[in-house]
Order: structure tokens, then C-alpha cells, then sequence
């Protein structure tokens, strides 16, 4: 059976790994290319990284990192930022990428999508929405990071970039984002229900209920967090562990760490702290070291 | 709080120095990223070398035969490199390990629907087909469950029940004898396939993590103990006695090599 993929995001601003709150304040976490290792480790299904300042700034996200993210990361990699053209995209993807995700770029010229579907097959290329409520009060793609208004409405453009021949869907919140309130699951169903193609939930998850609660109201094929496994030991595994108790759901949990025996919090979801016996029964249990 | 499997890593560069650089060759065409198999292989701290070349195919012990994109554009470029024939002598009469991986394996099949139709290699008996089914989304992609049906080489150290990471909208459909691993997709889906010495997985193992590592590691562990068997062959043939002849599956002989 196909599994669920729990997605870490990674923004990158000025070339370090940072959380980004409401597009508009960042909060600094460190090199990328050890965020990646470690969510690797981790059993992350996914990574995607995406250099928020690229298109604004006229350039693309740097090969070199692509590069060092790559040789850590054996688990499909998507980047994204400022790629304009199939040329670009094939030299990603030459760097190790798997998949790239484009936004702006595809709202200003849509056949992009098709163009790069063509060379490289539709499963390279994730068309990435961010999605606000504009002054109307109406769901609005926005670009440029949150900062240009487009005119398109999430469903429609969905429905478009699925028929040019769009792989993926990375749908985005920018007023979740940071906000730790949880999906917009009105936002993922009605676009899930809107294409075939799969829908990546984004944007104010904060706790395993939220990830489940994408999955089963959102109906989101994959979902992803950016902040949320930052600054978290183990916090992927103990994320799918939660979400397993919770529901019955086909996730991929196989690291040797899987923390199932372990209670989960209520209200923020991570482990609670075990009794001191269990404690001091492990304190000098020999793990052997994992060899491949 | 470095990560255990950097020092792992370390000491298995120590382990496997055996497999010297020229030995494995991972075979460049232009097509798809061989970076992401390289980068596997340098974490598991093994040597290759990475060519088109007639006579690096010559030198070689064993190949990996990457691939991603359009089978047709692969097709195309293994007959301008122009190094079909020579692999062919090397893989199919001196029997060197090959291992396809995703449209690695499918060009070694007969021919394949994708695009029109397109002849393959044809060093396996079995045809490239798209993957038919009304109640599954094409193409497939994501984590899918597997199951083994030959455990050796490829999956030896691999659990019974496991993961890898799929993407592709064709398969391979070929005789159930030389299937050595399957998953579910709508339909049955050939995951693995094994046939003496050419071995294809439709998965991308270095995509895998932890599982498609372990795939890399008893491929290597398989030509390593296949070159010590050869070794051993040839010694026993200085004693007028030639088992090279009788080809058919080396699995017995090599299964004791096998875990190392």
C-alpha cells in the first residue's frame, strides 16, 4: 500500500535554514545542509527546500547548496527558487535535486509547466501556491513571497496547472504560516477534491493531530511542516509514532527508534516524560550501533 | 551530536576497501541524475568510477546502469555512445554483475510501449507496459510497500517486509521466473528482477534511505564475493577442471560469500 509522506519544508533566506512566520519575520536555525542530514536520520519522507528570496532577487537558488543538501539526503529532494526556464531546472536536478518546485515562475508564464513536464516528466515539477485571504475575504494566489497579488483563485489555477502537466501541488497558507493554529483544511479539501493530481498540505501545523487531521478531513496525499521539526530532537519520528496511536494510518515508521511505547502529550504532542523506573531501566541498556 | 551513520560511514570506507576504484563502473549516458547514486555509494564509503567508455566497460568488474527520464531519449543514447556491444559481451558472456535501476532496468527488457513503440536491449525476456489500472493515479509515486521473493543477492539483507521509493508510470512485465520482487500498485508491479547475472530494481534505492542503502551494500557484497568465487574458479581450473561452463545461477556457490 501507498504510504502517507510526511514532508519537512526547509526555507532558506541568505543562505542559512531558517523558520518563517506569517512571510514576514524569520527566526534564524542554521546550515541547511545539516537540517537535511538530520531529518534524514530522522526518517523524513521527504524534503523539499526552497530559497524564498531567489525570484525577488532576480536569481536562483545556489547549485552549491543543492550540492552539499544532496550528498546528505537520501530521501527525494525537491528545491525550488527562481528557476525561469527547463535549462535551469535540468541543471537542479543534474546537482542531485529529485523534483523542483516552482511558483512565481509559473504564475508569469504557465507554460513553464509544460515545458518542463515534457523534458524531464511530470513527476519533476511541484507547482507551489501560496494562498491568502485577500481584502475581499477570498482565497488568493500570491507571489513573490506573499508580497505581489495575482488574481488567481486557488481552485481554478489548481485545476490549470494539473492540465499543463503539474506533478505535485505544494499548497500553501500564508496566513497559517508560523501561526502553530493548525491547516487550512476548508483550503486542502477543496482543492484535493479539485484534481487527481497529488496535494501537499502547508502552513500552521504545530502538533501530530494537525498532520492526521490533513490527511483525513484535508485529504491531503502528503503533508509538511517547516518550523515544526525544528529545534526538536527525533521530532519526525516521534511526529509519525503520535500519529500512529492516534489513528490507523499507513505511514512509514522503520527507524530504530520508533518510540511507540512512549506517551504523547495532549497539548502540544511530544513525548511525555516516561517514569524515572522506566528511565532507569534503559539508562544502561546496549543499543547496537545500525551498520548497512 | 554527531550523527551515528557519519561514523558508521567512516568505518565502513575502512571495511570495503577491497573493491578497488576501477571495479565498479556506473555507467553515464546523459540520462537522469547519476549524482544521487554516487552520492550513495560514497556514503557507504565504496570506490567506482563513473564512464561511457569502451574501455572502462572493459576494465570493469560489475555496472550500475542509472536512468530517469523517457525510455525512447535512453534508448537513443546508448546507441550514439555506442557502447551497446560492448557492454553486451561483457554482461552477457563473460556474465560481469549488472544492476538496472528504474529505466536502467527497463532498457535492458525487449521493447517498450512507452511513447510508441521502442525496442530495448533485450537482454531480459519481458516488455515495458504502462501501468493499467482505473482506481490508482498514474504515475505511481511514493513510499510503497515491497515483497521479496528472492532474498539473494539483491535483498540479503533486507527484511521480508519493506519499503522503497517508487516513480514511474511503466513497468516491466515479464515471466514470473526472473522476479525477484513485487509491490502493489492497483495492479502487480514488478519491483525487482534477477537473471543469472543482470539484476533491475524499478525503485530508486538510493531514494530509499536505510532500505535502498542495504540494496547498494549486497550488490556490492554479491560482486565482491563473486570476484573472490572467480578467484578460486580459476585456481581450481589450473587443476584441468573448468566450472565456469555450467552457468546457471551462481547462487549456490556464492551464497556463502554472501554476508560479509
Amino acid at each position: 500500500m501507498l504510504k502517507n509522506r510526511l514532508i519537512a519544508g526547509l526555507i532558506i533566506k541568505n543562505g542559512i535554514a531558517v523558520q518563517s512566520i506569517g512571510f514576514s519575520s524569520y527566526l534564524p536555525v542554521g546550515k541547511p545542509e545539516i537540517a537535511v542530514e538530520f531529518l534524514n536520520s530522522w526518517g523524513v519522507d521527504e524534503i523539499i527546500v526552497v530559497d524564498i528570496d531567489a525570484s525577488r532577487e532576480g536569481r536562483k537558488i545556489s547549485k552549491e547548496m543543492i550540492d552539499r543538501i544532496a550528498k546528505k539526503c537520501f530521501v527525494p529532494l525537491t528545491v525550488g527558487g527562481g528557476f525561469n526556464n527547463v535549462e535551469e531546472v535540468r541543471q537542479a536536478i543534474r546537482s542531485g535535486a529529485d523534483k523542483v518546485s516552482i511558483n512565481a515562475a509559473a504564475v508569469r508564464r504557465p507554460e513553464l509547466i509544460t515545458e518542463i513536464a515534457t523534458v524531464l516528466g511530470t513527476q519533476s515539477v511541484i507547482v507551489s501556491m501560496d494562498v491568502k485571504f485577500n481584502s475581499q475575504g477570498e482565497y488568493e494566489i500570491f507571489i513573490l513571497n506573499g508580497k505581489e497579488a495575482t488574481g488567481l483563485d486557488p481552485i481554478s489555477w489548481a485545476k490549470k496547472v494539473e492540465e499543463l502537466g503539474a506533478g505535485e501541488i505544494l499548497l500553501n497558507s500564508i496566513d497559517r504560516d508560523g501561526t502553530k493554529r493548525g491547516y487550512d483544511l476548508e483550503l486542502i479539501k477543496n482543492v484535493s477534491a479539485a484534481v487527481k493530481i497529488p496535494v501537499i498540505a502547508l502552513g500552521g501545523a504545530c502538533h501530530p493531530d494537525h498532520f492526521c487531521a490533513g490527511i483525513v478531513e484535508g485529504r491531503a496525499a502528503a503533508v509538511a511542516a517547516a518550523n515544526y521539526f525544528h529545534f526538536t530532537e527525533h521530532s519526525v519520528i516521534t511526529t509519525k509514532a503520535a500519529m500512529k496511536k492516534k489513528i490507523s494510518i499507513s505511514l512509514r515508521l522503520d527507524t530504530y527508534a520508533h518510540y511507540l511505547q512512549l506517551d504523547y502529550q495532549k497539548n502540544d504532542g511530544r513525548i511525555r516524560k516516561p517514569s524515572d523506573d522506566y528511565l532507569e531501566d534503559i539508562r544502561f541498556e546496549f543499543h547496537p550501533k545500525e551498520e548497512i | 551530536m554527531i550523527p551515528q551513520n557519519t561514523i558508521a560511514a567512516s568505518i565502513a570506507s575502512i571495511k570495503n576497501q577491497e573493491i578497488a576504484p576501477r571495479d565498479v563502473l556506473v555507467i553515464d549516458y546523459g540520462v537522469g541524475n547519476h549524482l544521487s547514486i554516487l552520492n550513495a555509494l560514497d556514503f557507504l564509503g565504496y570506490t567506482y568510477h563513473v564512464s561511457h567508455k569502451k574501455e572502462d566497460i572493459r576494465a570493469a568488474k560489475a555496472y550500475i546502469l542509472p536512468g530517469v527520464g523517457a525510455f525512447n531519449e535512453a534508448m537513443k543514447n546508448i546507441e550514439q555512445l555506442g557502447f551497446r556491444d560492448v557492454l553486451a559481451e561483457e554482461v552477457l558472456q563473460k556474465k560481469k554483475p549488472l544492476l538496472g535501476i528504474c529505466l536502467g532496468m527497463q532498457v535492458l527488457a525487449g521493447s517498450s510501449e512507452e511513447n510508441g513503440y521502442h525496442q530495448g536491449l533485450g537482454w531480459i525476456k519481458g516488455n515495458v507496459v504502462k501501468i493499467k489500472s482505473s482506481d490508482v493515479k498514474v504515475p505511481h509515486v511514493g513510499w510503497n510497500d515491497v515483497s521479496i521473493r528472492k532474498p539473494f543477492p539483491l535483498f540479503s539483507k533486507t527484511p521480508e517486509k519493506t519499503h522503497f521509493y517508487f516513480d514511474h508510470s511503466y513497468h516491466i512485465s515479464c515471466d514470473s521466473s526472473i522476479i525477484s520482487a513485487t509491490c502493489s500498485y492497483g495492479t502487480e508491479i514488478t519491483a525487482a528482477i534477477q537473471q543469472e547475472n543482470i539484476f533491475g530494481v524499478q525503485f530508486h534505492p538510493e531514494k530509499s534511505q536505510n532500505n535502498g542503502l542495504r540494496v547498494y551494500r549486497s550488490f556490492f557484497n554479491y560482486v565482491r564475493s563473486r570476484a573472490e568465487g572467480n578467484q578460486l574458479d580459476k585456481e581450481m581450473t589450473n587443476d584441468a577442471h573448468n566450472p565456469t561452463g555450467s552457468d546457471n545461477y551462481n547462487q549456490t556457490e556464492s551464497d556463502d560469500h554472501a554476508e560479509k
